[in-house]
């Protein structure tokens, strides 16, 4: 019984640090659930990007220069990645370090995609770029299917600050 | 001086409207009737889907050569037509994307992937983009499954083709074969609207 309690244990902790990759976790959507459920503070930015999506990636120096602005505040980037998981090794990791990102880059491995879709935002029709922002300590939150310059971006992030 | 400020008001309201019309794009949703179209083949040659007498209705694909999503999910669509030609619904892919800013969609790339990939079914080339924008098509692949009433076409399904676009061996509900069966049947689409991730449609500037 013992043995089998450790044997568990220690599968279940690999199966962790095997899904950790250095750089990037790979999330279901119950993760995106907390953190959009959450009380905290803290003002999130989620950006729904992807390798691949062309205006994604002209767009991501906006969410890290947004990042580096608020540096030790409670703002925080999360570039959330919809590459197939299958791509993560040979496409994802060595973008996030040929680009040098330092927003936290989360893989959601969720291909049911109707199924949350509407949970991030009844009025998104599911094509990318699109971004979520929202401030866990109020109901506020505010989605956008489209693109971001850094300026606009800042003043709708700093709406949802000073709410 | 009041002039120039009821002028800016006009101004104000009018992009204010203007605005919002961009935020709803409409298109059809499914019980509408749908447009036919005219546009040109890979094979050069003009395609609307009256040329299809003997057809009871379409599975209308807005798709395109650059997106990882439309390419996971040819294969599907090549055997999407094999299964479902035959019993009077063939696919119709079309191409909306701008060519300009995504080469790789041009009409000449358009003819190389479509052979290579011995796409059973045109090909077309949206090259005004209308019948996509009138459609409401947001991604790629973009399903429209229409069905003919008449003179009507009537949009039964819209939405993704199954619930796993990187994994076939992965799918669980095939959305668009379920509304195929289900019509065939004479029984109503039980899930006629589904969303999914894709790339969007490459508006022209």
């Amino acid at each position: 019984m013992k043995h089998t309690f450790t044997f568990s244990f220690f599968i279940l902790t690999s199966l962790y640090f095997w899904s950790q990759v250095p750089g990037i976790n790979v999330i279901q959507f119950d993760a995106l659930e907390k953190i959009m459920s959450s009380k905290s503070d803290s003002v999130y930015i989620l950006n729904f990007w992807a390798t691949w999506c062309k205006p994604c990636v002209e767009e991501l120096p906006a969410f890290e220069k947004i990042t580096k602005d608020y540096k030790g505040k409670k703002v925080r980037v999360l570039l959330i990645c919809m590459d197939f998981k299958s791509k993560l090794k040979e496409r994802v990791i060595p973008f996030i370090k040929k680009n040098g990102l330092v927003s936290e880059v989360l893989l959601l491995n969720e291909p049911d995609y109707n199924s949350w879709i509407d949970k991030i935002d009844k009025s998104w029709s599911g094509s990318i770029p699109a971004t979520l922002i929202l401030k866990g300590s109020t109901t506020n939150k505010k989605f956008y299917e489209q693109t971001f310059e850094y300026t606009q971006l800042k003043s709708e992030i700093e709406k949802v600050i000073n709410q | 001086m009041k002039n120039l400020r009821i002028v800016s008001l006009i101004v104000l309201v009018l992009s204010l409207g203007s605005f919002n019309l961009k935020e709803n794009p409409g298109g059809y949703k499914p019980g509408d009737k749908a447009i036919d179209f005219k546009l040109k083949n890979i094979d050069g040659k003009e395609t609307s889907m009256s040329d299809f007498k003997e057809a009871k209705g379409f599975i209308v694909v807005f798709t395109c050569n650059h997106c990882p999503f439309s390419v996971a999910y040819e294969d599907r669509i090549v055997a999407l037509d094999k299964k479902y030609a035959a019993k009077g619904y063939p696919v119709i892919a079309v191409n909306p994307n701008d060519d300009k800013a995504y080469p790789d969609d041009s009409f000449e790339n358009m003819k190389i992937r479509a052979k290579d990939k011995k796409f059973p079914f045109p090909y077309l080339r949206d090259d005004s983009q209308e019948i996509a924008k009138t459609y409401g098509a947001a991604r790629t692949p973009h399903v429209y499954i229409l069905t003919k009433s008449g003179n009507d076409m009537i949009v039964k399904y819209i939405g993704a083709i199954d619930d796993n676009a990187e994994n076939p061996s992965g799918v669980k509900v095939k959305y668009v074969e379920n509304a195929l069966d289900q019509l065939m049947k004479n029984e109503e689409v039980k899930v006629p609207f589904t969303k999914a991730i894709g790339c969007g449609v490459k508006w022209k500037k």
